[in-house]
């Protein structure tokens, strides 16, 4: 016990002498929190648009004020021929153009009913449907006023929704959002910044005086594993005290649960650095190894996507993804305030994932070849 | 007959296709300064590395303090010191806080064993809170061995601790091991100079992973049983030449400044009427005492 009390005496000597290390764990999560949060967002703002409007009615121009009235839209160019329109959207000066053909007053009026075309650019398939659902909506106002306009009376729908959106009312992203980036920033400390610093020791040779010591297998990577534990936790910590202050995340769950859960999943996260650690001889092998890992865990965990949207293959996956666990048990206690019993299968999940991977890692960890 | 401190019987490690460590057996007593002498690859590092139970044989076996290297590896690291050739210590550490960090892994302090380290460690004293990587190469090689010292281990494992140091260092460092010994520690010692092999007890000349003949350095020398040369002309290159095409020619080899020579029979005069022949002006021929380096080049020849 002794022997691991220096060994992380030692290990957080050199981590705070460390002029790299020091703005890494401490800096560099902080930048994330904020860039990520405000830039991984679902809302568009600023949707360029251009508008061909070759009716030049009250009625066109009134859905076109509609247009010019949001703060989702700005308007590019007006143009005459749809040809011209087109040149703009392939130059890429506009977003979406919005066609009111000749005729399109008059129809509405002889006919009740008239046709307008919407062409997006589609290269961002999630951007080109958030504009589709604004212009959608637009429309779909404007078409409200028609109907009283024109009848005196709402008409009534046979069928009245409300929808209430529940444990994110007002369906801010950043609620949604901020949970799982704060699951990332612990990640990284524990995969990445740990299996790095074992592979440093490979690297400058100081394993091999050290491997020629009594000192034993679960001192030495207890004493490597245990700062980043600290380290991870003491980020997770500072990292909700953050967001609450900045973003004022909603806390319904119990702190507790939440910290208990993670001293798990930073355990099961610690197996995972240490694997790759022992697969690797340089830290440069160590990055790239633990970014692939990242990588995938972290795009299937539901952080950026749905997980529900995902194919079934990709969902049964997350059973051995420990980020999608987390991140949902974050999201789960922190916005709807669920206690243990609703989040026992994750719970136990990780358990069993950290004794597994720590295991596997332990086994794999050799002094001598 | 002393106690053998350290014993290999038929060590064999192959990497590939490439046999490092070829069939060694030798056997090492207890206080004495064994010197492994050969060039670079010759498999000096991976020796070392099985006796420190950092590497596992192919085959054969070998023994440190009585304890084998595969089965006994736990007992023989509490009681080796090793030393890699590299420079293997927190550079990010001080010279004390290394100190300190092997003396607690190792169950000890600085202060029990103090009086081992203490005419070593005095030098590097004045700079105890200096960083290890901002040290000098002489001042690291102080610290490492210090370090490897801190356990009073019995036997001490030296991968080339010379190699990279200035000449006034190396001499410093071949006189420290000379007093360690006399405190009854048996030191195995690896080096590529073989000018270092003099200052060794017993040496083992090594090359292409097999030992070519293990003696003590003056009985090496004893060995060498011929007359060498040593051969100078105004023409160096065409005189390599000329003498590697000579029939009476047994070894020959460039040396410093002069061209070190040992004939099939013959005496000075048959070199001098040859070079001669070959019009070679500003000849000088003169008979000298063979020294290890002469040997190994000799040993070498005939394997």
């Amino acid at each position: 016990m002794r022997i691991i009390l220096y060994l992380l005496q030692k290990e957080f000597t050199q981590i705070f002498r460390n002029k790299t290390m020091l703005p890494i764990i401490f800096v560099m999560p902080l930048v994330q929190l904020l860039v990520l949060s405000f830039a991984a967002t679902f809302e568009m703002k600023n949707i360029k648009i251009n508008i061909t409007d070759n009716d030049h009615s009250s009625t066109s121009r009134a859905l076109i004020g509609k247009f010019q009235g949001s703060a989702f839209y700005t308007i590019v160019n007006y143009s005459d021929a749809y040809k011209v329109a087109e040149k703009d959207l392939k130059t890429n000066k506009a977003d979406m153009i919005l066609q009111l053909p000749s005729g399109f007053e008059r129809q509405l009026l002889k006919e009740n009913k008239a046709k307008l075309q919407i062409t997006i650019n589609a290269i961002n398939g999630s951007a080109a449907g958030l504009m589709n659902a604004y212009t959608f909506s637009i429309i779909k106002d404007f078409n409200r006023n028609l109907i009283i306009e024109t009848y005196g009376t709402e008409m009534e729908m046979p069928i009245q929704s409300s929808t209430l959106y529940w444990f994110n009312p007002e369906l801010n992203y950043k609620t949604y959002m901020v949970p799982g980036i704060l699951v990332l920033l612990i990640t990284i400390i524990a995969m990445f910044v740990s299996s790095m610093n074992i592979v440093r020791e490979k690297e400058i040779g100081t394993i091999e005086q050290i491997n020629v010591t009594p000192i034993h297998k679960y001192q030495f990577i207890a004493g490597k594993l245990f700062p980043f534990w600290i380290i991870a936790m003491f980020e997770l910590a500072f990292g909700l005290l953050m967001a609450k202050i900045i973003f004022s995340l909603p806390i319904l769950g119990n702190l507790g649960v939440i910290f208990s859960v993670a001293s798990i999943y930073i355990l099961a996260v610690l197996g995972i650095g240490l694997f790759v650690s022992t697969i690797s001889n340089t830290q440069q092998q160590a990055m790239f190894i633990a970014w692939f890992f990242m990588l995938v865990f972290i795009m299937m965990s539901g952080l950026f996507t749905p997980v529900e949207s995902m194919p079934q293959w990709a969902q049964q996956f997350n059973i051995i993804n420990p980020v999608a666990y987390f991140i949902k048990v974050m999201r789960m206690v922190l916005l709807k305030g669920s206690g243990f019993a609703d989040i026992l299968i994750q719970i136990v999940s990780l358990f069993i994932y950290a004794i597994l991977a720590l295991s596997l890692a332990v086994g794999l960890y050799r002094k001598k070849n | 007959m002393s106690e053998i401190a350290i014993s290999a019987n038929n060590l064999t490690k192959k990497y590939g296709e490439i046999t490092a460590v070829n069939g060694l057996s030798f056997e090492i007593k207890k206080a004495e300064l064994f010197g492994f002498i050969g060039p670079d690859g010759a498999g000096k590092t991976t020796l070392f590395r099985i006796l420190s139970t950092l590497l596992l044989p192919d085959s054969g076996n070998a023994t440190l303090a009585g304890f084998d290297v595969v089965n006994d590896y736990k007992k023989i690291r509490n009681i080796i010191g090793y030393m890699p050739g590299r420079f293997s210590l927190y550079q990010d550490l001080s010279v004390e806080e290394n100190l300190k960090f092997f003396a607690t892994i190792f169950g000890t302090t600085i202060k029990e064993n103090y009086e081992l380290i203490k005419d070593i460690y005095i030098q590097i004293e004045p700079f105890k809170t200096r960083p290890a990587g901002k040290l000098s190469g002489g001042m690291k090689q102080k610290l490492a061995l210090c370090c490897a010292l801190i356990h009073k281990p019995e036997v001490l494992v030296l991968d080339e601790p010379t190699t990279g140091v200035d000449a006034v260092s190396r001499k410093e460092f071949w006189e420290m091991l000379k007093r360690l010994k006399e405190s009854g520690i048996t030191i195995i010692v690896s080096t590529p100079y073989m000018d270092e092999a003099g200052l060794c007890d017993r040496v083992s000349l090594i090359q292409g992973g097999n030992i070519m003949s293990t003696d003590t350095p003056a009985n090496i020398i004893k060995a060498f049983n011929k007359t060498l040369f040593a051969v100078k002309s105004h023409e160096m290159y065409r005189l390599m030449q000329d003498l590697h095409e000579w029939d009476a020619t047994e070894t020959t080899y460039l040396f410093g400044q002069h061209i070190h020579l040992t004939i099939q029979k013959g005496n000075k005069s048959e070199i001098a009427a040859f070079l001669t022949d070959k019009q070679h002006k500003e000849v000088e021929i003169q008979e000298i005492e063979p020294n290890i380096e002469d040997s190994f080049m000799r040993l070498m020849s005939k394997h």
